[in-house]
């Protein structure tokens, strides 16, 4: 067949109103036979219907076990530019805020190096840098480290944290998201750069019950902002939303715990039955607020399906006050780090171990007591372990 | 080497208030509500009662450099350089009251989609695929411009009852954790690995190998220095290959796309879910996957006319009862829809109480 140079099927891909990443491979294509060469074996994969990347090698900078994931393509001598085909991954800021002097001379870097393509940003969070060569790792390392910027997680370790964009423009936020993931992401520079878990461990950080970060789904640890007080309620401005939709049935009618009632006037929240679900926050945000006892549930477990299913967190801990420097939270990650690497098998996720292990072995480990918000209700099956100091 | 310079390591992320635009570092956790303005433009309002306007536009996630420096180019221009990029890969930019239209204007005259806020579509988060992965069973990019190219709309300007999520995952390792999204695209395999035998023994760790698959379909293969795979107890998880190159799975005919609906994050009303099997396969047909594309609009549009406000897919579905789910989008349920792995149990229905039509 031969790599002819010419794009069908892709080109295709430049029509249409979203925006296309094909004219952006041909953005690049025009600086780097890397990005020219990834187009070429991208549109041999819409040909052939499979991937045309390989395993990836160890390839790294010296001193870390992880952030540049290695790839090779499976016909190097048609698409010589992607031969090699390494990807960094660079730490981002907490939130995703960035000034553009800062992006522009990130960018200078990666058009010195690398194919000139980035994944703004990958499903962890890092900026990826796509497609460079081992010979490229150290230079690009040294002048990232000289702008103040550092590689991201990857293999067995701790994944680069992430958060949503918390106090820094959201007013749900229960928790200082950004200062969370920052402050973690510096505590545990070992555990990120040098891989030593079982496995990979996420932490995202959300600031309220919409967890914007998918914390539930898509990390190990999720921190979860919440409130343990009352809602904070300004009755003048449910008067002005009164007007423009209808309480009644969109508020207290969708309420999951029915802990509202609205007489056209005043609504009425019973706080001891309200379980902060956020709804009546989300579509009332100018006359109802998160109560001033602020801090966050932490869940344990989430996970995508390799191997044993996809699971999502369960609560570990309902209520954690969390404020700099963050010294409880870091001490029970620590814990459960510890737990993990003492039992966790090759390639086991910390929540297929507590599946394992059972709850019990991860609580008396960590210290956590048993507490009710741990379940959706008690057991049901009879088959109770009793240890044997317990049985007396 | 004297010359040479130290060696800096171990930096961790940048100080995230380095890069906080002057609004956003006064008033950070001052925030008191905010105001959706347009299917783009927010308004957050301070206590102390300074107002902070955000734009947001859609990016194809997968972007040049010199994408991100038009980013940044827009950012000068009007927002003093800063700038920020969402978890749904969006990139919001930060403009003062009377910048706000000036700014909408510029990014639409560039060709830049403004919208993404409140319900409706936001962008798709989604994986690598045939660009950079060695394990996916469809592009990801490319299935998602020709899904997004039909629904841009719902990005832009038109609402529908609540947030649709959409997400796609190029196989079962889900880098994009699809599985509690409202409309999950995820890809498949549906063939066994082939045992490369000529190259196993060297590529490959016998034992580790074994171990790796979950349904112990791997057994070892003494005579060849390799291993047998047991094909009716494989379902296609790819995680021995993974572990061994010698075991590749991705097959053209084999590989396509399934669809899961239903899940969210979100504990707005009820807990956060994970997404359902509504669509077991749809072919790989590149550049365009037409049946993919129409069975997501298909899908949206029937939520659309079916679900009240507020409600996500999965409490809409919820509310009116799979039987009638399945019924009203057309969709066959097959063999495929019944779980028969881990979890199968939890899903199975303990009750003779039925919506019947």
């Amino acid at each position: 067949m031969g790599n002819d140079g010419k794009t069908p099927m892709l080109d295709d891909l430049e029509k249409g109103a979203w925006p296309s990443f094909v004219k952006e491979i041909k953005v690049a294509a025009k600086k780097s036979n890397t990005a020219k060469d990834l187009l070429g074996i991208l549109e041999r994969s819409y040909r052939d219907k499979v991937t045309h990347w390989k395993h990836g090698g160890i390839v790294g900078v010296l001193g870390y076990g992880g952030g540049v994931i290695g790839r090779y393509c499976d016909l190097p001598e048609e698409f010589p530019g992607v031969a090699h085909f390494h990807t960094v991954r660079v730490n981002p800021p907490s939130g995703f805020f960035y000034t553009s002097k800062a992006l522009k001379e990130l960018c200078d870097i990666w058009d010195k190096y690398g194919s000139g393509m980035t994944n703004m940003h990958g499903s962890t969070g890092d900026m990826i840098w796509l497609g460079t060569q081992t010979d490229k790792l150290e230079p690009i390392f040294a002048e990232i480290t000289a702008k103040g910027w550092d590689l991201g997680g990857s293999g067995s370790c701790l994944r680069t944290p992430s958060s949503c964009v918390g106090m820094a423009r959201c007013e749900f936020a229960n928790i200082d998201t950004m200062d969370i993931c920052h402050t973690l992401t510096h505590k545990f520079q070992d555990e990120l750069h040098r891989p030593a878990f079982p496995y990979k461990f996420k932490i995202k950080v959300s600031g309220c019950a919409n967890d914007c970060t998918a914390a539930v789904a898509r990390a190990d640890m999720s921190i979860i902002g919440t409130w343990r007080d009352s809602i904070r309620i300004d009755q003048a401005e449910v008067k002005n939303y009164s007007s423009k939709m209808n309480i009644q049935e969109e508020i207290v009618g969708m309420c999951p715990t029915k802990c509202m009632s609205f007489d056209g006037g005043a609504l009425k929240i019973n706080d001891k039955d309200c379980n902060r679900c956020m709804h009546c926050i989300n579509q009332m945000p100018k006359a109802l607020r998160p109560g001033k006892e602020r801090g966050a549930t932490i869940m344990l477990g989430g996970k995508a399906p390799i191997v044993t299913g996809a699971l999502m967190s369960w609560v570990i801990v309902p209520f954690m006050k969390l404020e700099a420097p963050y010294d409880n939270l870091e001490d029970l990650i620590r814990k459960l780090w510890e737990w993990w690497d003492e039992h966790g098998k090759n390639r086991e996720r910390i929540g297929e171990l507590v599946d394992r292990m059972g709850m019990r072995s991860m609580l008396e480990s960590t210290g956590l007591p048993p507490v009710p918000q741990m379940v959706k209700a008690p057991r049901t099956n009879p088959y109770v372990f009793w240890a044997p100091g317990e049985v007396k | 080497m004297a010359d040479k310079p130290k060696r800096i390591t171990d930096l961790g992320s940048p100080d995230y208030k380095k890069f906080l635009p002057p609004a956003i570092a006064k008033n950070y956790g001052k925030w008191k509500y905010h105001e959706q303005l347009g299917k783009g433009v927010m308004k957050h309002v301070s206590e102390t009662g300074d107002e902070l306007y955000t734009v947001r536009i859609a990016t194809p996630r997968l972007v040049s450099t010199d994408y991100i420096r038009e980013m940044c180019d827009i950012a000068e221009k009007f927002c003093g350089g800063f700038l920020r990029w969402t978890t749904r890969h969006n990139v919001e930019f930060f403009p003062a009251k009377d910048q706000v239209d000036a700014l909408t204007a510029d990014l639409k005259k560039r060709g830049h989609l403004v919208g993404g806020i409140g319900y409706g579509i936001s962008n798709v988060v989604h994986t690598q695929g045939w660009i950079h992965c060695h394990t996916p069973a469809t592009d990801a990019s490319g299935v998602v411009k020709a899904v997004m190219d039909e629904l841009h709309e719902y990005f832009t300007t038109k609402s529908l009852p609540a947030r649709v999520r959409i997400a796609l995952a190029c196989c079962l390792n889900m880098c994009g954790a699809v599985h509690c999204s409202d409309i999950a695209i995820l890809g498949i395999h549906r063939l066994p690995p082939k045992v490369n035998e000529a190259t196993l023994a060297n590529q490959c760790e016998i034992p580790t190998t074994i171990a790796s698959c979950p349904t112990g379909a791997i057994s070892p293969n003494p005579a060849t220095k390799s291993v047998k795979i047991k094909a009716e107890r494989c379902m296609y998880c790819g995680n021995c290959y993974t572990m061994c190159p010698s075991l590749p799975i991705a097959d053209g005919s084999g590989d396509g796309i399934s669809i899961y609906v239903g899940g969210k994050v979100s504990n707005a009303r009820g807990p956060a879910r994970m997404s359902k099997l509504v669509i077991p396969f749809l072919p790989n047909n590149p550049p365009r996957w037409p049946e993919t594309v129409k069975a997501v609009k298909h899908l949206v549009e029937v939520y659309a006319a079916n679900a009240k406000k507020h409600e996500r897919m999965g409490e809409w579905i919820e509310r009116i009862g799979w039987e009638r789910f399945f019924k009203l989008t057309g969709i066959p349920f097959t063999y495929q829809h019944i779980d028969d792995f881990t979890f199968a149990r939890d899903t199975f229905r303990m009750t003779p109480t039925f919506k019947w039509e």
